[in-house]
Order: C-alpha cells, then sequence, then structure tokens
C-alpha cells in the first residue's frame, strides 16, 4: 500500500481570488512580508501498486483524467 | 446506582436521576441514562415550556393540520406544511456549518412531512457589526446558509437581520422552510403494525454531534476515545439526493411512518415514531451503517450525524424501498422491527443495551417555573422625551436610520442565496414579504418572519403582539390573508424568574393576538439558554407566518410605481418613541414603553389594504415599522433595484401634524399603518374602502421626481437616500 | 421534437428547464437519468443547473463521467442541439464540448440577481429570435461563473463569432465579460445566466424565452441534423 499525495494549484497565470483574499487578511493582522498567496487543494489517496513508481503513474493518470482542470490547474505527485 | 457527576454532565438532576430508577426498577445501562437525558431535556421534551405551548390556538380561519415535526394547513386540494427553527448555539460557535445545519434539518422536518420544499426564509440576530466576531458570524451564518440552500435547490426567498448588542456572544439563527403537496399524501412520524420493518435511510453515522454525551466518553464507558468537536457537519449534496429519494419513496405507498434523525438522531427518532404509533419497537445497532469504527452502543443512539432518516415500512416492500436509495447511492437498510410491546429495544453485537418503555421516554418531567417581573423593567419604561432634544437636520437623521444596519438593505446577504430556483418566486426578496406561485394553480403564497425584539424587551406581551401584528401586515401588503403561524421562541435561562417572566408574556402576547387574527400556531420550537456572560438576548419571539393569495396574479409590492400616483397613509401617527430604531441610533437609548396596539384597529387597517388589492385598487403598500413614516417613504421610493422613484408630501400633511413632535411624525414607530399608492382615478374608492373600515385615511402626496421632499421636513436626492440604504450593510463586510 | 432534460445527483433546475419546455414553448419533453445511454430519440438535450455531485472537487467535473455524457458527445458531434445552463455549462467545459473553464466569482460569493446581458450573436439556433444587439434581463446564480480562457483561445472564440452573450457589467470576473459561448459548429451553447427563470410573465422578466424559441423554431425549420 503506498500513500500519495496530490497537490493541486491554480496555473500561475490564473487570477487566484483567494489566495488574494486570503493574503489581505494576513497582511491586515500584520503579516507585511508576504510575497504572494496561492490557494489550492490536497488529496490524499492510498493505494495499492507493486512499486512507487507503478502507483506515482497511476495517480498521474488519475490528475490528469479527473482530479485537475489542465485548462487552469497544476498539479504535483508525491508518492510515499 | 450511576455516579453523580455523570447524570449530572447529562444534564440530569437528582430527582430526576431517581424518577429514572424508579421507572426501570433498577440501574439504568448507560444507553438508557443517555436516551433519557435527551429526550427528557428541553430541545425534545419541553419540560420547561409544555404547559404554556398547549395554550396556541390549534385552530382558526383555515383548516389546520398538526404533525409530530411539523405542521401546516390545507388549501383547496393541498398541504401546506411549515415550520421554524433555531440552531443558535452551533452557529455561535461554528457558524458556517451551524448555520447550513439548521437549514438542513429544517428541511428534513418539511419532506418528511411528505411535502416537497419550496422555500426557506431564516431570521437572524447579530450583535453589532462593529465586533469583528460578530462581522465573523454574520459572514459565516451567511455563507452557511448559502452553502447549504443553494445546493438543495430550495430558494431562499425571505427572512430578516438585526443587529443589537444582546446578541454580541449569542446570535440567533432561526430557519424556517415551507413546502406542499396534495393533501392525501401527507407523512406522519409513526411505527405501527407489528412485523413491519424500521429501516435506515440516508448517509452514515459518525461521532458528530454527541452533545453532553461525550462526557461519558470520558468516564467510565469507553476510556481514551478520541474527544470530537460536536458540531455537526452538512453535507447539501446527500440531503439533496435523500429529498428525491424520500419523495420517491413515500410516492410508493408503501410507508408506514418516517421520521429525521435530528437532535439526538436514532434515539429521538426511535422512540417517538414508536410511541406516537402506540407500538414498542427493536432495532439491532450492529445494522446502522457506521463512519467510524469501534463505536459505543450510546455513541451510535445520540450521534447527529446528518442526512440520516427513520423509515417504518410496510412488511415485505423493504427491497424495493431499498433499491430507491441504492439508485440515489444512499444507504437504506432494515435494522429493526416494529413490536406489540410498548418499549423501546435496543440490540447491539448481540446483546439488550436498552429496554425501556416509550411511554416514559416521551413524557418528560413537568415543570413549573417561577416566574417574575425584571427589577429593571419600570426604569427601562421610563422615558421623558423633554429630556430627548429634537435633532435639527432630519434629513441627517433619515440618512444615519437607512444605513443603520438593521434598516438597511440586505442585498448583500440575499443576493447570495440562491432565492430564485423552482422559478416561482413572483415577488423578489427585498418587499414587505415573498410571494410564490403555486405552478398550475391560480393561487399563491406570501411568507414572512418578522420580531422586535426591543419591543419585547420593553413589554413582552406587547411585543409579541406587535411582532404576530407586523407579520400578518406585511402579507397584506403583498395581498395575502394570513393563515398561520409557525414560531420559533429565543429567550434566556428559563430557571431565572425574571426570564421565565418574559418568555411566559411572549407567549401569551401570541396567544392572544393570533386569537385575534384567527390564526393557528401550527408549529413551532423553544430556544432557552440564549445568555451569554454579559446577560441574556433580548427576548425574541421570532414570528413566521404564511399567507394566501386567493389569486397570485393581485399580489402588491411594497415600492412607489408611477409619476402622479397618490400617496395615502392609513393609520393614526401618535407621539411614540419608546423603543424605536430612531432612540437608539441617533440618542442612545433603549428606553419607554413599546408603541400602542389596538389589535381591532390593526384588524381593520388590514382589512382594508387587503380588499383594496382584492379590488386591484393599489400600485404599492408598505408597512411602517422600524425608523417609521420616513424610512418606510425612503423605502418605496428605492427599493425596487430597477427604478428608483421619488415622492412628494405635501405641506398640508405636516401641518395637520404639527401637534407631534416632528420627530415623533417622522421616525416614531406607531403601529398599524400602511403606506399605499394608487393612480388618481382609484383615490375615491380606496377612501371609500377605508372610511368603511374606519380606517383614518389621509392623502399625503405624489409620487414622482428625483427625490424624497416631505414639505418642510426633509428634502433628499434619491442617489443620497440609497447610497445610505444599500451601501451600509456592504461597508462593514 | 424531443426535447430531454438531462438529471445528474444534485442538479436542481432541471424541473425548472422541463416545465418550460413543457408549459411555455409547449414541446415532449422527457427527463434523461445520468446512469442511462443512448439519445437517439432526441432532439435537443437541456444540461441543467444544479450542484451535481455537490460540486465537490470542481463543479461538473464528475457529471462529466456520468454514462450519459458518452452520449451526449456523440449526439453534439452529430449536430444535435445541446444547451449547459449554469452547471450545464460547467459540465460542458469539463467534458471539452465548449472550450475554457470556470473560476470562482472574483468576490468570492455566490451571486443569485438579475443581470444585463448583450446579445452579441444571433446566427445560433439558440439565439436566433433576439436581435443582435440587444440588451436583456436573465438572472444569474452561481459561486463559480468567473470564465476562463487563455489568449489564444479568446482570439479564437471571437475570430468564430462563438461569443453569443456578453454582461454589460461583469458581475464575477468572467473573461472579455463573456457570459455564454457556442462551439465552432454552433449547435452546443453554454451559458451562465438562467433563462428558465425568467420565461413567463410571472417571474419579472421573460427575456429568456426566445432562446427556448429560437431552438424550436430553428429544429422546426432544420429538423436535426
Amino acid at each position: 500500500m503506498f500513500e500519495a499525495e496530490v497537490k493541486i494549484t491554480l496555473k500561475k497565470t490564473v487570477a487566484d481570488p483567494q489566495g488574494l483574499t486570503i493574503k489581505h487578511a494576513l497582511e491586515s493582522l500584520g503579516f507585511t512580508s508576504l510575497e504572494q498567496v496561492r490557494m489550492g487543494k490536497f488529496i490524499t489517496i492510498q493505494i495499492k501498486a507493486k512499486d512507487k513508481a507503478q502507483a506515482q503513474a497511476e495517480v498521474e493518470a488519475m490528475c490528469a483524467k479527473l482530479l485537475a482542470n489542465p485548462i487552469i490547474e497544476d498539479y504535483t505527485v508525491e508518492v510515499k | 446506582m450511576v455516579e453523580r457527576n455523570i447524570y449530572c454532565a447529562l444534564g440530569l438532576n437528582d430527582q430526576e436521576y431517581q424518577k429514572i430508577e424508579q421507572i426501570m426498577g433498577r440501574e439504568p445501562s448507560s444507553t438508557e441514562l443517555a436516551m433519557f437525558s435527551v429526550e427528557w431535556s428541553e430541545h425534545c421534551g419541553y419540560p420547561r415550556s409544555r404547559s404554556l405551548l398547549g395554550l396556541f390556538p390549534k385552530e382558526g380561519k383555515y383548516q389546520a393540520m398538526i404533525g409530530e415535526d411539523s405542521g401546516g394547513i390545507f388549501y383547496a386540494d393541498t398541504a401546506i406544511v411549515f415550520k421554524m427553527e433555531s440552531h443558535n448555539h452551533p452557529s455561535q460557535v461554528e457558524p458556517k456549518q451551524g448555520a447550513a445545519t439548521g437549514v438542513g434539518g429544517i428541511i428534513r422536518d418539511i419532506f418528511t412531512a411528505g411535502a416537497k420544499p419550496i422555500a426557506s426564509l431564516d431570521s437572524l440576530r447579530f450583535g453589532p457589526l462593529t465586533e469583528p466576531y460578530n462581522r465573523f458570524l454574520l459572514k459565516g451564518v451567511v455563507d452557511g446558509i448559502a452553502f447549504y440552500g443553494n445546493c438543495l435547490g430550495v430558494p431562499t426567498v425571505g427572512g430578516e437581520v438585526y443587529f443589537d448588542e444582546s446578541y454580541s456572544g449569542n446570535c440567533l439563527v432561526n430557519a424556517m422552510s415551507i413546502g406542499i403537496c396534495p393533501k392525501d399524501q401527507l407523512a406522519r412520524a409513526r411505527a405501527f403494525g407489528v412485523g413491519n420493518s424500521i429501516m435506515y435511510v440516508g448517509s452514515s453515522t459518525g461521532r458528530d454531534g454527541i452533545g453532553g454525551c461525550s462526557v461519558l466518553a470520558s468516564h467510565e464507558f469507553g476510556e481514551g476515545e478520541e474527544k470530537r468537536p460536536t458540531v455537526q457537519i452538512g453535507d447539501p449534496f446527500t440531503e439533496k439526493c435523500l429529498i428525491e429519494a424520500t419523495l420517491e419513496m413515500l410516492a410508493t405507498g408503501h410507508v408506514v411512518g418516517i421520521k429525521d434523525m435530528g437532535a439526538a438522531g436514532l434515539t429521538c427518532s426511535s422512540a417517538e415514531m414508536a410511541h406516537a404509533g402506540e407500538s414498542g419497537m427493536e432495532i439491532d445497532l450492529d445494522k446502522v451503517p457506521l463512519r467510524e469504527e469501534g463505536m459505543e452502543a450510546y455513541e451510535i443512539m445520540m450521534s447527529e450525524s446528518q442526512e440520516r432518516m427513520l423509515v417504518c415500512v410496510k412488511k415485505g416492500k423493504e427491497e424495493e424501498i431499498s433499491d430507491i436509495f441504492k439508485k440515489w447511492d444512499l444507504h437504506g437498510v432494515v435494522i429493526g422491527q416494529v413490536t406489540d410491546d410498548k418499549n423501546i429495544r435496543v440490540k447491539y453485537q448481540g446483546k439488550v443495551v436498552a429496554d425501556i418503555q416509550t411511554e416514559a421516554l416521551a413524557k418528560a418531567p413537568l415543570y413549573q417555573m417561577p416566574f417574575q417581573e425584571p427589577a429593571n423593567l419600570k426604569v427601562m419604561n421610563t422615558l421623558d422625551l423633554k429630556t430627548i432634544p429634537i435633532p435639527a437636520d432630519s434629513n441627517q437623521v433619515l440618512l444615519s436610520l437607512l444605513s443603520s444596519p438593521t434598516i438597511a438593505s440586505k442585498e448583500w446577504v440575499y443576493e447570495q442565496y440562491d432565492h430564485m430556483v423552482q422559478t416561482n418566486t413572483t415577488v423578489l426578496p427585498g418587499s414587505d414579504a415573498s410571494v410564490l406561485r403555486i405552478k398550475g394553480k391560480e393561487w399563491g403564497l406570501a411568507a414572512t418572519s418578522d420580531c422586535n425584539s426591543r419591543y419585547c424587551l420593553l413589554d413582552p406581551y406587547r411585543g409579541a403582539q406587535i411582532a404576530v401584528a407586523e407579520a400578518a401586515r406585511n402579507l397584506v401588503c403583498s395581498g395575502a390573508d394570513p393563515a398561520a403561524v409557525t414560531d420559533c421562541l429565543n429567550f434566556g435561562n428559563p430557571e431565572k424568574p425574571d426570564r421565565y417572566w418574559y418568555f411566559k408574556n411572549c407567549v401569551m402576547g401570541i396567544v392572544d393576538a393570533c386569537k385575534a387574527f384567527n390564526i393557528p400556531v401550527v408549529s413551532g420550537n423553544v430556544s432557552f439558554y440564549n445568555e451569554s456572560p454579559k446577560g441574556a438576548i433580548n427576548p425574541t419571539p421570532t414570528i413566521g407566518m404564511i399567507g394566501i393569495l386567493p389569486d397570485v396574479a393581485k399580489r402588491c409590492t411594497q415600492y412607489f410605481k408611477d409619476d402622479g400616483d397618490v400617496i395615502i397613509l392609513l393609520g393614526e401617527t401618535k407621539e411614540e418613541l419608546g423603543g424605536s430604531e430612531y432612540l437608539k441610533v441617533i440618542h442612545g437609548k433603549v428606553a419607554g414603553q413599546a408603541p400602542e396596539l389596538d389589535l381591532l384597529k390593526e384588524k381593520a387597517v388590514q382589512k382594508a389594504v387587503y380588499e383594496a388589492i382584492q379590488q386591484g385598487l393599489l400600485n404599492s403598500a408598505h408597512d411602517c415599522s422600524e425608523g417609521g413614516l420616513a424610512v418606510a417613504l425612503a423605502e418605496c421610493c428605492v427599493s425596487n433595484r430597477d427604478k428608483a422613484i421619488g415622492s412628494n408630501i405635501n405641506s398640508s400633511f405636516v401641518i395637520r401634524n404639527s401637534s407631534l413632535r416632528k420627530d415623533a411624525l417622522l421616525f416614531g414607530e406607531s403601529q398599524s399603518r400602511i403606506i399605499i399608492s394608487c393612480s388618481k382615478d382609484k383615490t375615491a374608492k380606496v377612501e371609500a374602502l377605508a372610511k368603511a373600515n374606519q380606517v383614518p385615511c389621509q392623502k399625503i402626496g405624489q409620487v414622482g421626481g428625483e427625490s424624497l421632499k416631505i414639505e418642510g421636513l426633509i428634502d433628499l436626492p434619491l442617489n443620497k437616500l440609497n447610497d445610505a440604504w444599500r451601501g451600509a450593510l456592504k461597508q462593514y463586510v | 421534437m424531443k426535447f430531454g432534460v438531462i438529471v445528474f445527483p444534485g442538479s436542481n433546475c432541471d424541473q425548472d428547464c422541463f416545465h418550460v419546455v413543457k408549459n411555455v414553448v409547449k414541446q415532449p419533453v422527457e427527463y434523461i437519468w445520468h446512469k442511462n445511454t443512448g439519445l437517439d430519440n432526441f432532439d435537443c438535450v437541456v444540461i441543467p443547473g444544479g450542484f451535481s455531485y455537490g460540486d465537490y472537487l470542481r463543479c461538473g467535473a464528475i457529471a462529466r463521467f456520468s454514462p450519459i455524457m458518452e452520449s451526449v458527445i456523440k449526439f453534439a458531434k452529430a449536430g444535435g442541439l445541446v444547451i449547459g445552463i449554469c452547471n450545464g455549462f460547467q459540465v460542458l467545459l469539463e467534458a471539452g464540448l465548449l472550450p475554457g473553464a470556470m473560476l470562482r466569482n472574483k468576490n468570492l460569493h455566490f451571486i443569485c440577481k438579475f443581470v444585463e446581458l448583450k446579445v452579441e450573436a444571433t446566427d445560433t439556433p439558440f439565439s436566433s429570435k433576439y436581435k443582435k444587439g440587444e440588451i436583456v434581463r436573465i438572472p444569474n446564480a452561481h459561486n463559480e461563473g468567473n470564465y476562463y480562457i487563455d489568449d489564444k483561445g479568446l482570439a479564437e472564440l471571437k475570430k468564430n463569432n462563438q461569443i453569443v452573450f456578453r454582461y454589460v457589467s461583469n458581475p464575477n470576473g468572467a473573461v472579455d465579460d463573456i457570459a455564454g459561448i457556442v462551439n465552432q459548429k454552433r449547435n452546443v451553447l453554454g451559458m451562465m445566466p438562467h433563462p428558465e427563470r425568467c420565461s413567463e410573465a410571472e417571474l419579472t422578466s421573460t427575456d429568456g424565452r426566445p432562446i427556448f424559441e429560437s431552438i424550436v423554431g430553428w429544429l422546426k425549420q432544420h429538423g436535426r441534423t
């Protein structure tokens, strides 16, 4: 059994109003040294696979097909 | 004997515990004790309020129907089911989920009655928005209502939002829902017929919402359990599927009874269904779909996991029912049977963990609570108007009132709610009441919720009467005949005699006002213990009311329509400033007497307006409430989002009323007043109707222009009124 | 001529669309359960608004993999008329039948209100009963109607005259004020505002009705291609 962690974020070129709102809120709380805040999704998947590489490939396929929308989102997969 | 600290932590006192031992004839099991504690709590068994609630009229001009979990009226071939319920404490802790699950719960009460939910309203009360936590609460609660209601596809068509210091630390979230169905399709929350199956449908059961019972876990039962937050999490998608599946199931005709697993989940639903059906019930907890491992019996019985229901199904039809839920990816499993012994018997892991007479559970003790007029009431009621300076600039006062959050436009709130889905909302939020058409019928429905809690603080009996009268007035202004009431009674700790005095007097006020209007109270809810360290909330008996429009095409809205229309004021303006928004906002005082209310005069005004609308004479009707005549006129001018229109109030009106202080004339909140407008040619007929009903009637001015002018007192351009009224709430959020 | 209204778990404007087709433009109409396949008997498919699968993961992302969607794609490729409203538009984007994607509204709130739209294209089966340049009032009701497409895609939309409705005053941050688009073949329309909510005199505005009338008119004239 492997555990995959999927991080999905909006592409850099896509405006992220949630991230921006969080940034403003943090700034109003006195955290003034912020450059940028981006908000995304974090998904954990427990998966049976014969090895890490197979798990990685399968989860990446899930991302491409369903978990992320390639028009607006980027993703990374980390298998543990 | 069970340790004292355990049953006390469950909210039971020594006498109650002893009574339980006596009923059982032995020491109760942990599951039994937990079941008693919730069934005898104020939330379920109403031990401190039941005797008074029995006084509410149960009959009125429309045939009433009072069910186990909701009530309503019959109109023509249709049953209209509705109810309001509080979700105050959960919302104060976690506003989004608290409000969302409040909406979910009340909607379940509607569709478990067999009715399709067609609209919701939400009555909300917060502390001042100058405090950050109150802003957080407002935003969170609105977000939660939107998150849940929008997804369900049940339009949120109205409600109210009030702000007052007394709600800082204890906000109020009262959710109301309305549903309709053909008369003969109503379902009841009963289980009967020995051998019939008890089915569990909906989501799985987790440890969420196990309130006071978590204390059991930290004592001898189930050491080392992970402590859980007691806030339930709502899943509107599942509820949406549950609505569809439930209505599909009820249409099969195989259902004997059905009940939501709301407060105290499986405990309440099983015991109360069996009791209502004069039957017994045996359930096996091993068959309950669980979301978490290692749950104890009492946890399964107490869990308040959302989106679950208990159904009594005719023997032999279980599979058909189960298939319907499977289609919607929901659980639908048999967990027990109806028995003939009038006991609720619960089995888990091969053992009987509870075996109680349903009668004993259902009959919570009844307490006569001591009550006493609050010591500070006489001081609060004292107001010497001579000490209140009359502001020189009435324009400025009007703008301040329009931008007071209680009066200001609530567009920021209701634009976050889907108020149009189901395509029945013919009068959108923002008028006195929302109006719904019923597809395929000529008639329609109007709904509103009202309560001015400041009046109730100053005079609970009259304040509650005003809440009823104002709700009825709002419906009448929309063209509807007031038909029935649901109430949500929010008060402080009933064990304190002054709090209970407020409760008692408010109930009596509602009783007498409803009798005067000949309308029943068909459903409702009591929420006590609304207190923060600073004290109790203002007594808040929220009135939800529905009305019938015999012809929905004759609906009316509050805003002025056409240039040249005549503006008429019905009712009498007195020198009354006690409890007014003006006194609070401009002079910082909550004092004096609540405005007078003469129910006969109120009924006469309403009758005149109702008849005028039925005869097609009026172009608008709007009642005078918080902020008085000047605020009501301003709202008539700018509340139409598509078209603001000015008005001119003539000097003869001002001169005729010159014996009144000008602040009382403009901003006093005398009751039983309605501003109407009509075309010139209909004026005589309107005046004749007013006269026939012995209603004071003054032509006060004309619609038109780019400003609101009250000769010699007010002169403000529409854009200034609009900015003050529409912009205010957005500034805080 | 037969309309089909697709029902996903969580659809909540299915009955509203059904009502307008059946009782306003008075055409035969059926619900189509999302687990069904095959659309041979239909001339126009409506993908209604709502929260299919609770809008979990991304609006429309899970519905897009319902069995019926394979049939919808086939139906659209064969020239059948498909209209996706609100969540239906999001499903069409996820399914790749229309270009672009949806982001959350710029103000991060659900917005339910009447908005003004400018009719930019009338040479489609869905908008022929409007006048080009006409301003119409149709309500929005969504959380994620902030239409996104990259510059290249936008240029393509403009070049092919695929933008059918633009907001007069942009409520949600949508690229180029886009409220509704068609595909290149012009037989698939996606729009965020809800025409079914304003097709009857009782409901404040009737500006949505011409969309349904355009479809009926087009089908009468062309039959099914």
